[in-house]
């Protein structure tokens, strides 16, 4: 890859799009998790703000937006500042070597993957800031938890994706779309049932999100991290959870649900409705599961899904090497 | 009156009087679009007393719903949360906590006190007693008061829109007497 004038300019349109992409998506998602948490405990949810609620989310966001701007005591205000952006920021490196569609990637990368595994853990790096700047002792537990858990399920999320590399002989997102044919059984879903569900469990580890919301946990710290951040603040972070959401479920898309192409019409639509219907399915556990407890996070990763992890990809190793 | 909270009158943690600044950008329609924003996700702390917060609880479920008016994101960090409802006997004990927790909220907050031991002591009020304060708001500023012993969750829910109310002079949502009942059918009489 030449870096022209062209492709600088093709990056900065890229990242508009992005970040338009992250705070609509943050809008939207934020509306169907209410939604959802409302029709899975039988009520209607936000309803009467906008047509059916549609607007709900847009309110909270101008209302985080108008709410003081507050400074709590003993802070080091320099890091408790930084720590959201840096929340935010990695997350538009993370896009840029997602194949939306055939021609629609960013940044066409032999090594793409490699990317956006690396940069992923810079996420963790704004959480520990958050906790550790902000003086407060539930951020601080919340900060060391989300540090053992990403730490934890990086290492089983990276094993599955690597089976499927194994497979395509390929690190580039595109390549990796390619081998996969338009229908469901050609996926790489049917090829590596294990490893599919192993990525998902570690990915709804590896966002935080519930049943192993371990870092924001209500019941035992506060609000976690982010416990001591109001209005804009906790705003990013919030954005940042939902963009994360959104780039595992597109790497889930890609890796394991064919990408872009699909039984009729290949395309970016492919992608997207694949990408959302893996968020649906994370938004729907987390509504129907309890939380896990620290040591049974912990064990469920150590003991089940890396010895797992390992197995599969040895298995996948033995096969291509006696078909092949 | 409550306990001196040791943590706000120690030395550390000057206490300093707020002085309240006019503000720089003061446009009526700005000013308008996020008073009805406020109004519209109003942000409870999960914070409950007593038998008040069963009801609390109620709201937030179904039937009730008190997410249909965008104000069911019960937020554990005060930092984040925007509506105190004091649901229950605020006790001696209890009330630095209650004040600190008021005091962590970020500014645009309103506080209502839910159910009778928080407006007033309820049941609790007699000569002599030693154990409870009477009434939420000699503690912090209180905008809306629910009587009832417990309210229903139907009065919180009527708290909510009178808060709503009060931040922006004009009520959204119609009275519940000015709704036509439906004509009620006589009940088929058993044999």
């Amino acid at each position: 890859m030449e870096l022209s004038l062209l492709s600088f300019v093709q990056i900065i349109i890229a990242c508009l799009l992005i970040i338009g992409l992250m705070v609509g998506n943050a809008v939207i998602m934020v509306y169907i998790e209410r939604k959802a948490a409302g029709f899975i405990q039988r009520r209607p949810g936000p309803y009467e703000v906008g047509p059916r609620g549609t607007i709900q989310a847009i309110c909270d966001a101008m209302k985080l937006l108008g709410k003081q701007l507050f400074i709590p005591g003993n802070v080091d205000w320099a890091l408790y500042f930084l720590a959201p952006v840096l929340a935010f920021l990695p997350v538009l490196v993370l896009f840029l070597p997602i194949p939306f569609g055939k021609y629609l990637t960013t940044l066409q990368v032999d090594d793409g993957i490699l990317l956006i595994l690396a940069f992923a853990g810079l996420g963790v790096i704004s959480n520990i800031l958050a906790g550790w700047a902000s003086n407060n002792k539930y951020g601080l537990l919340g900060a060391a938890r989300a540090v053992a858990q990403s730490v934890a399920y990086e290492i089983p999320m990276i094993m599955a994706l690597l089976a499927v590399v194994f497979l395509t002989g390929s690190l580039n997102l595109t390549a990796i779309v390619e081998r996969q044919g338009t229908w469901p059984w050609e996926w790489n879903i049917a090829y590596q049932p294990l490893a599919c569900f192993i990525y998902f469990v570690s990915l709804v580890g590896e966002t935080n999100r519930a049943p192993f919301d371990l870092p924001e946990a209500e019941s035992e710290l506060t609000a976690g991290f982010h416990t001591e951040y109001s209005g804009m603040g906790f705003a990013l972070f919030f954005l940042s959870e939902y963009a994360n959401m959104l780039l595992v479920s597109f790497v889930c898309a890609t890796f394991f649900l064919g990408g872009y192409r699909g039984p009729i019409l290949d395309g970016f639509w492919w992608t997207f409705i694949k990408a959302y219907a893996v968020m649906c399915v994370i938004v729907w556990l987390r509504w129907t599961f309890p939380r896990v407890r620290f040591d049974q996070l912990l064990n469920i990763n150590w003991k089940w899904l890396l010895p797992l992890s390992i197995l599969n990809l040895w298995v996948t190793a033995i096969i291509i090497k006696f078909i092949d | 009156m409550a306990a001196p909270d040791p943590i706000m009158t120690a030395k550390r943690i000057p206490i300093t009087k707020a002085e309240v600044l006019p503000p720089i950008i003061d446009l009526k329609p700005l000013n308008w679009f996020f008073d009805v924003n406020r109004a519209m996700s109003l942000w409870p702390i999960t914070f409950g007393l007593a038998c008040c917060a069963i009801e609390m609880m109620s709201v937030s479920m179904a039937r009730f719903d008190i997410a249909r008016f965008g104000a069911e994101v019960f937020r554990p960090s005060a930092r984040q949360a925007d509506l105190m409802m004091v649901t229950g006997t605020v006790s001696k004990k209890m009330a630095p906590a209650l004040v600190r927790l008021y005091e962590q909220m970020p500014a645009p907050k309103y506080v209502m006190a839910v159910g009778n031991c928080a407006i007033s002591g309820g049941p609790f009020k007699f000569d002599n007693q030693y154990g409870i304060i009477e009434g939420v708001d000699n503690l912090v500023p209180v905008d809306v008061y629910v009587p009832g012993c417990p309210p229903r969750p139907e009065a919180i829910l009527e708290g909510v829109f009178a808060i709503q109310e009060k931040i922006l002079g004009v009520r959204f949502w119609p009275k519940a007497e000015e709704i036509p009942s439906p004509k009620a059918e006589p009940k088929p009489e058993k044999a």
